[in-house]
């Protein structure tokens, strides 16, 4: 069980990092949203697979025995809730680019590198 | 009662100030002039708070917050100590000159786009970086860090700010997902995520391949965030295109938080002083300093917009603060923290600098400039303060930071780092004299423009910095010696008896 989950969390990262290597900025996007799914499942798996037991103290015991390890889960949790405000924030950010520059092609938009570049005869104006 | 319950969470305040105060800013935006003064009462009570932080442990009193009742190790806590302290104190500096400095640059429509909540919630994520004890608390800080940097290099929604802040996403995005696969290894190896609680549970532990895996791929994404060699890019490709202001915040602490998490988690967590879990670590952060000084000098040379002059030699002084840590001893530790503290302001305050001769020439271009030392001598001689701090002369801090941080190298028989450090000091001081002559003393090019007079806002901010650099200059002595007892503090106390 550990070994199938650690080669499927190996497998979405070797995709979301081929992805993000890419030129198309949504596939970028999408690289990097891929990417957050792995880091999550390999956090899953941090929590070992011991029980299926909800992480609950019963009534007459005072700590937890024989569940699910809860703290892993909320650390996706978190986790979760970031990636997805970043994926949804870069994904505006590339909205922005794609009205701005008219392309999607990463080494198209060069506008930073223009604003002062030193090997321009004149100092770049950004508008 | 109500005062002992706000002494009694004293590290809380430096975090929780400036949310409340984002929150406050963000109801109250349609009267812009009651933003600002919200912000800068913020600002203000913030810098309190962490003055009265710091001077309590400064007195070797670590104070601690625990969150929902839960004590440490298994809940989330604020832990001050010397260290997150007085870095908590010197990012209110940073954030009183820069809130200054706004008066006379952030405008009505930048104020609209949402500056004061956005800078306010930075200043609290730096904050909470610097004072957390649970090292997934410090990812998130990260988080929040990256999210209101991207609001705020994006607030003009020029085109070149968007394409700067899309790599900036990007790289970053990718750097915190390394950080935080580094820290769900540790996790699954020792079931606990407080510093102290990890601290204690690695001393002594032989070095596993999960521990070494995860110490690198903390590493990885520390490098990215910090902007070492070789994982920069970003960096020169996105300070520059934001509102002076915020490079200027930025330049200042996020950096400087990836290397302060360097500094923590590796020293702390990973015992890079003495028996380590992670072999290879101090030799990797060696290769990486000394490749980051000298990448990042020669590429400022070859610059001519004042703002990325400058994006390289924030890279360039986190690399110095880097060869500290590299050192693995003490003394290397506790000059990496004196580094740290003067290089927050200083990059700040060139910055801010840097933000004034554009303002009275009309352009960053070092090209088009010249002039200023005839129309504005106060401005030049404070500039000129600010970039002799950054090349190392004395009395100013960056002489003390330089010559420590390279006498630490020197004793620590890494000779080839402290002479590296020497010869890209000298190009340091040869970039900024380059920068200085070409925007205060060499005639102006062209038919002669009239200069516009610089904001007093910006004076007194810029005047700020340079009394503080100056101040930490000539008071070096205490400085150093609470900068000595943070690092003994860091170590764990095993590898601390070693070291001595």
């Amino acid at each position: 069980m550990s070994v199938l989950y650690a080669l499927v969390a190996a497998v979405l990262f070797g995709c979301s990092l081929y992805m993000i290597l890419s030129r198309n900025l949504v596939r970028v996007l999408l690289g990097l949203s891929l990417l957050t799914t792995a880091v999550n499942l390999m956090l899953f798996e941090t929590g070992r697979f011991r029980s299926v037991q909800p992480p609950i103290i019963t009534e007459d015991a005072n700590r937890l025995g024989g569940s699910a390890e809860p703290l892993s889960q909320a650390l996706i949790l978190t986790a979760i809730v970031i990636g997805f405000a970043l994926t949804v924030l870069l994904a505006v950010l590339v909205v922005r680019a794609y009205r701005a520059h008219g392309t999607l092609a990463s080494h198209e938009i060069r506008s930073a590198d223009q604003l002062g570049d030193p090997f321009a005869a004149e100092a770049g104006d950004d508008r | 009662m109500i005062a002992e319950t706000i002494a009694g969470s004293a590290a809380l305040w430096p975090v929780a100030i400036p949310l409340a105060a984002a929150a406050l800013t963000l109801l109250a935006r349609r009267w812009p002039a009651l933003q600002r003064g919200v912000m800068e009462a913020g600002v203000l009570l913030m810098l309190a708070a962490s003055v009265l932080l710091l001077a309590r442990a400064a007195g070797g009193e670590t104070l601690v917050v625990n969150f929902g009742g839960w004590g440490a190790p298994f809940g989330v806590t604020l832990v001050a100590d010397r260290l997150g302290a007085a870095l908590s104190a010197v990012t209110g500096v940073v954030a009183l000159a820069v809130a200054i400095y706004a008066r006379a640059d952030i405008r009505a429509r930048r104020r609209r786009a949402g500056f004061d909540p956005l800078f306010l919630a930075m200043l609290a994520a730096v904050n909470g970086a610097f004072l957390t004890g649970d090292i997934f608390n410090l990812y998130v800080w990260f988080e929040l860090m990256l999210v209101t940097a991207l609001g705020l290099v994006t607030l003009d929604r020029r085109r070149a700010q968007i394409d700067g802040a899309i790599r900036y996403a990007a790289m970053s995005m990718t750097g915190a997902s390394m950080i935080l696969i580094g820290i769900g290894l540790l996790y699954g190896e020792t079931g606990t995520l407080d510093m102290a609680h990890l601290s204690a549970l690695l001393a002594g532990r032989a070095p596993t391949v999960a521990l070494s895996a995860s110490a690198f791929l903390l590493l990885a994404g520390f490098v990215l965030k910090a902007g070492l060699f070789p994982l920069f890019f970003w960096l020169p490709a996105s300070y520059h295109t934001a509102p002076i202001s915020v490079a200027a915040v930025l330049a200042g602490l996020l950096t400087k938080v990836a290397v302060y998490a360097c500094l923590r988690v590796f020293v702390m967590v990973f015992g890079l002083v003495g028996a380590t879990v992670a072999p290879g670590l101090a030799s990797a952060l060696a290769v990486l300093a000394a490749a980051t000084m000298v990448v990042s000098v020669l590429a400022a040379l070859a610059q001519v917009d004042i703002r990325r002059v400058l994006a390289y030699h924030v890279m360039g002084q986190v690399g110095y603060v880097t060869m500290g840590l590299a050192l693995a001893s003490s003394l290397g530790i506790s000059t990496a923290m004196f580094y740290m503290m003067h290089t927050m302001l200083l990059q700040t305050g060139l910055f801010l600098g840097a933000g004034a001769i554009a303002r009275t020439t009309g352009s960053f271009d070092l090209r088009r400039a010249g002039g200023l030392m005839r129309e504005h001598p106060l401005f030049a001689g404070l500039f000129a303060a600010l970039a002799l701090s950054l090349a190392g002369i004395p009395p100013l801090s960056g002489f003390w930071a330089k010559y420590l941080v390279i006498d630490a190298a020197v004793r620590g028989g890494a000779a080839w780092l402290a002479v590296l450090a020497l010869v890209v000091g000298f190009l340091t001081l040869y970039s900024m004299s380059k920068l200085w002559t070409d925007a205060f003393w060499k005639p102006p090019p062209g038919r002669p423009r009239a200069l516009r007079r610089v904001p007093p806002a910006m004076m007194v901010a810029l005047a700020l910095v340079a009394a503080c650099t100056l101040g930490i200059g000539l008071a070096i002595e205490p400085i150093s010696v609470l900068t000595r007892e943070a690092a003994l503090q860091v170590i764990p106390t095993a590898a601390s008896e070693v070291a001595q």
